[in-house]
């Protein structure tokens, strides 16, 4: 294909051409790959935040680099560079062809660009855009959480966004570019009331551009979520201990689905079936209620990638459909092992990492119990709504996933907020306790980073209101 | 497999050392008051090896520059902070004006700035942070280890079917860095570390995953492949057939590999940064009791050869000894210059600093000092008990002391390990769990920078059926 070198960042901005794509791809091939691709990106983020009501610093950053890949059956070597000349370049290309150990093979002759939709804005300006608007978001947060209630005796609100622009061409005639942003508001607050401190926490966004957050999701939004999480908290009780029913409210405990099923169904560990679902395509892993999917295409939302890191398209992709597992989440090297559709799930932090299978934005569609009815039927139990980070263990299939914001029910009553507990389960059973599912699905407020193998990237979860018959809640109450 | 020769990330090695001079005296020039630049440049190496087949080959490199500006005068200081991968002179000069512009729009803040002048300098002698053995393996001999680990650990049991590979992973960094107080210093550390991660299967398919490494910052100093393989098969086997058990308080004994969480915790309460927000728990605790009277957590970024040793810290002061808590009582919190100020007391040394961001606080190596019972002596004294192997989730509050985490081990009566637990939480509050640390063993060994023997505590509940 002609590249429209003009119009592409890597073109204008480093010197790239299509002639040193191909060179590059020809070296890496060299020594026999079967599969090889370059993944140009480069990065210009800011970052303003308020402290004790003070602008206490501001930070802009800069990176760029190219990472190369060569596939060989199923090894994979992989070299990059912060510097994008030729010599460099070529150098990488040459490092990583060593995976393979054979002839050279021909090169593959047309790029066909991936076709693409677009999700989020793409603003001209970078992030050089000014940086005052940013910081009035900030200082609005201070306002807002101390103006709350005077036992706010800290806040810390910060903005960071980001503008990624990415290339991918690969030896399999991939040809894709994109342009990222990503943005989020941050509101931390302490509260104290005599002898008694709390903290509380709220944020989001998502790929946006500024002017999201003069709508609902405003500084003030965040801030009083933040400033009410910490209030409350001052005077939590201590959370029960053992196996009970647990009620998750809507949008940000989905982080559940992340931890109890999404990572177990991503390709690279069914593949090696290192997983605790390894193998279980086709049963039943959730009560008939249950349909999870992983979708990458919903515009502007923190998870969502018009193409992915490999270049391929995203997609909404079905893991669960009432109870039954349907798929797992491929990235190119799994999907072609496997001989399965790549799901466009291949990501990676940087260009310094090699990528894999990854979730997007991951959520349980919604089901007919109201939410009233579901805390209702609850004699003795835990209704949790806010939530702190997970962790999974692929291989024996636990989880914990932590809560910031949790309540007794008693007797179908909402009642004392409780203190910080983690939650654990087992992710091939946990789902199958599900027996009631509300008609309010709702998304997170845009604020997940997932980390695997030491690589984040951002993601989005979302779920209804659910009930779960059987949860261990890691509380010290009797 | 053919042998691949490192890349180094500065071919044409410029002066890093001048060139971070050079980029402090052009802040300078373009309006800051008081600049300080830090140059990182790294190689990496990395292989995975499974099921006796190369998996992964990953070789390369990269340098980033950071500066931090202050602009106005002292007690009312502006400041911002700009990095880049750029090193190009467009790319400095953007870094530049970038930061004084941003500096613009802050705060002034009487407490921003620079060490005094006094207070900055560097470790002499060797340190022994930087061994060039670490790269000087052939590609083929390191992956060689990488199998040589992972075959050690399949081939110790039939259980032990699955894996997730041997590793082999070497690394050298680079710091450079200068302020416009005088301080000009640079350091160079290395790493490898062999690991293997083995999955054991039982019949009724319940599969676990376990491993074990060692690192070094030179390769002299590894462990063998056959000894990290035959330790990951030990662990991971451990595991299997694990067990809930019933909601009920017992002692809890954490693994010496566990037990350096809750150091790592002791280290968050004691954060300058967190006690001048009174966001950590410790918050006024300065001289009080805060834990059990056999309870010592130091902090030393000192000791040769260690991986939280550096001649000097974030902000160019000399690295130290700090005690934290001696003897139960809390002696010091951790700082750097700007938390230091906040609370009128000196930094510590203990200044993080990464290319972009204001200095945090960082540790150096931190550890609990050893008891004087065997690690056989202290579960001897535990009739019926859980043995921690593993935590997960991110279940503590720093502000409250709230500690929640899920729980994986084995469990004890009559001081002997039994059965496999999995699937519980141990929750409490961190006040008083270090107030309950009822025994500590001798077995105390630096295999990171935070280390910690094996430690009983009273007063936890367990949750499970």
């Amino acid at each position: 294909m002609n590249f429209p070198e003009h119009e592409l960042h890597f073109f204008q901005r480093f010197g790239l051409t299509g002639r040193l794509i191909e060179r590059c791809l020809g070296e890496a091939l060299s020594a026999g790959g079967d599969f090889a691709d370059l993944y140009f990106e480069s990065i210009a983020s800011t970052s303003i935040s308020v402290d004790e009501s003070l602008v206490k610093s501001a930070s802009q950053g800069v990176s760029a680099g190219c990472g190369i890949r060569v596939c060989s059956g199923d090894r994979t070597g992989y070299a990059y560079t912060d510097d994008l000349s030729a010599d460099r370049l070529m150098r990488a290309a040459r490092t990583a062809a060593l995976i393979a150990d054979g002839p050279s093979r021909q090169q593959v002759a047309g790029f066909r660009e991936t076709p693409k939709a677009s999700l989020y804005p793409i603003s001209a300006a970078d992030a050089d855009a000014g940086i005052a608007p940013k910081l009035e978001l900030v200082m609005r947060a201070d306002r807002a959480a101390r103006a709350y209630d005077p036992r706010i005796v800290q806040v810390r609100a910060g903005f960071n966004d980001e503008m990624r622009h990415i290339l991918i061409a690969a030896s399999d005639g991939t040809f894709a570019h994109d342009t990222q942003p990503l943005a989020r508001l941050n509101c931390y607050v302490i509260a104290r009331d005599g002898s008694k401190s709390s903290r509380g926490g709220s944020g989001g966004g998502g790929r946006v551009e500024i002017n999201f957050f003069e709508g609902d999701k405003s500084p003030e939004h965040f801030a009083l979520e933040a400033a009410r999480q910490a209030i409350l908290q001052l005077n939590a009780v201590p959370a029960p201990a053992g196996d009970m029913e647990v009620v998750l409210g809507p949008g940000w405990p989905g982080v559940l689905l992340h931890e109890a099923v999404g990572h177990g169904l991503e390709a690279d560990f069914n593949r090696k079936k290192t997983s605790a679902f390894a193998g279980l395509i086709g049963q039943q892993v959730a009560s008939a209620k249950v349909t999870v999917v992983d979708n990458g295409t919903m515009p502007s939302r923190r998870g969502s990638l018009n193409v992915d890191d490999e270049g391929s398209p995203t997609q909404e992709t079905v893991l669960i459909e009432n109870g039954i597992l349907k798929g797992y989440l491929s990235d190119k090297l799994s999907a072609r092992l496997m001989g399965m559709a790549d799901t466009g799930n291949g990501r990676r932090e940087s260009y310094q990492h090699i990528p894999m299978p990854r979730m997007t934005n991951t959520y349980m569609l919604s089901g007919e119990d109201s939410p009233e009815d579901i805390v209702r039927s609850v004699k003795r139990g835990l209704y949790a709504v806010n939530f702190g980070g997970g962790q999974v263990d692929i291989t024996s299939g636990k989880f914990v996933f932590s809560a910031s914001e949790a309540y007794l029910i008693e007797d179908g009553k909402i009642t004392a907020p409780v203190r910080d507990a983690t939650l654990i389960g087992n992710g091939p059973e946990a789902l199958k306790y599900v027996s009631m599912v509300g008609n309010d699905l709702a998304l997170d407020e845009g604020i997940g980073t997932c980390g695997k193998d030491g690589q984040s990237v951002p993601v989005g979860v979302g779920m209804p209101t659910i009930k779960l018959d059987r949860m261990t809640v890691g509380g010290t109450a009797r | 497999m053919s042998t691949a020769t490192p890349i180094p990330a500065a071919e044409n090695t410029i002066n890093m050392q001048q060139l971070a001079a050079d980029v402090v005296e052009r802040a300078l020039r373009a309006g800051a008051t008081e600049a300080e630049v830090v140059i990182r440049e790294g190689d990496e190496f990395s292989t995975v090896v499974r099921l006796g087949q190369v998996e992964t080959l990953k070789e390369s490199g990269a340098r980033g520059i950071g500066l931090r500006v202050f602009l106005g005068s002292s007690g009312a200081y502006r400041t911002a902070n700009t990095s880049t991968s750029d090193f190009s002179e467009g790319g400095l000069a953007h870094l530049v004006s970038g930061a004084i512009d941003l500096a613009r729009v802050t705060s002034q803040d009487p407490f921003a700035g620079l060490p005094e002048p006094n207070a900055m300098g560097r470790l002499t002698g060797e340190l022994g942070l930087y061994y060039d053995d670490v790269y000087s393996l052939p590609t083929a001999e390191r992956i060689e280890y990488a199998r040589r680990a992972e075959a050690a650990a399949l081939s110790a049991d039939p259980r032990l079917t699955k894996s997730d590979g041997g590793s082999f992973d070497a690394a050298t960094g680079h710091k450079v860095m200068a302020n416009s107080r005088g301080f000009a210093g640079e350091y160079r550390r290395s790493y490898c570390s062999l690991s293997a991660m083995p999955i054991a299967e039982t019949e009724k398919g319940g599969m676990q995953r376990d491993y074990w490494f060692s690192s070094a910052r030179t390769l002299a100093k590894l462990d063998s492949p056959e000894s990290i393989g035959a330790e990951a098969a030990r662990r991971t086997l451990r595991r299997l057939n694990g067990r809930r058990v019933s909601t009920q308080q017992v002692p809890i004994v954490f693994a010496p590999e566990i037990a350096r969480s809750l150091i790592g915790n002791i280290f968050e309460a004691a954060n300058g940064d967190s006690i001048y927000r009174g966001a950590s728990f410790w918050n006024n605790q300065l001289g009080q009791k805060v834990a059990s009277e056999n309870v010592t957590v130091i902090d030393d970024g000192t000791l040769p050869g260690l991986f939280g040793t550096a001649p000097f810290d974030g902000e160019g002061l000399p690295t130290r000894r700090t005690v934290i808590v001696e003897n139960g009582v809390l002696k010091n919190y951790l700082l750097n210059t700007y938390t230091g100020r906040k609370l009128n007391m000196p930094s510590t040394g203990n200044a993080s600093r990464g290319l972009a961001g204001t200095p945090g606080i960082g540790g150096g190596n931190l550890f609990l000092e050893k008891g004087s019972v065997s690690p056989q002596q202290l579960l001897a004294g535990v009739k019926a008990g859980f043995y921690i192997t593993e935590l997960m989730g991110f279940g503590v509050n720093m502000v409250t002391g709230d500690y929640s985490r899920g729980a994986a081990g084995l469990w004890i009566e009559n001081g002997e390990l039994t059965f496999a637990v999995e699937e519980v939480t141990i929750a409490g509050n961190l006040k008083e769990m270090l107030n309950n640390v009822t025994a500590i063993a001798d077995d105390l060994e630096f295999r990171g920078a935070v280390a910690s023997p094996t430690l009983r505590i009273d007063g936890m509940t367990i949750a499970g059926e």
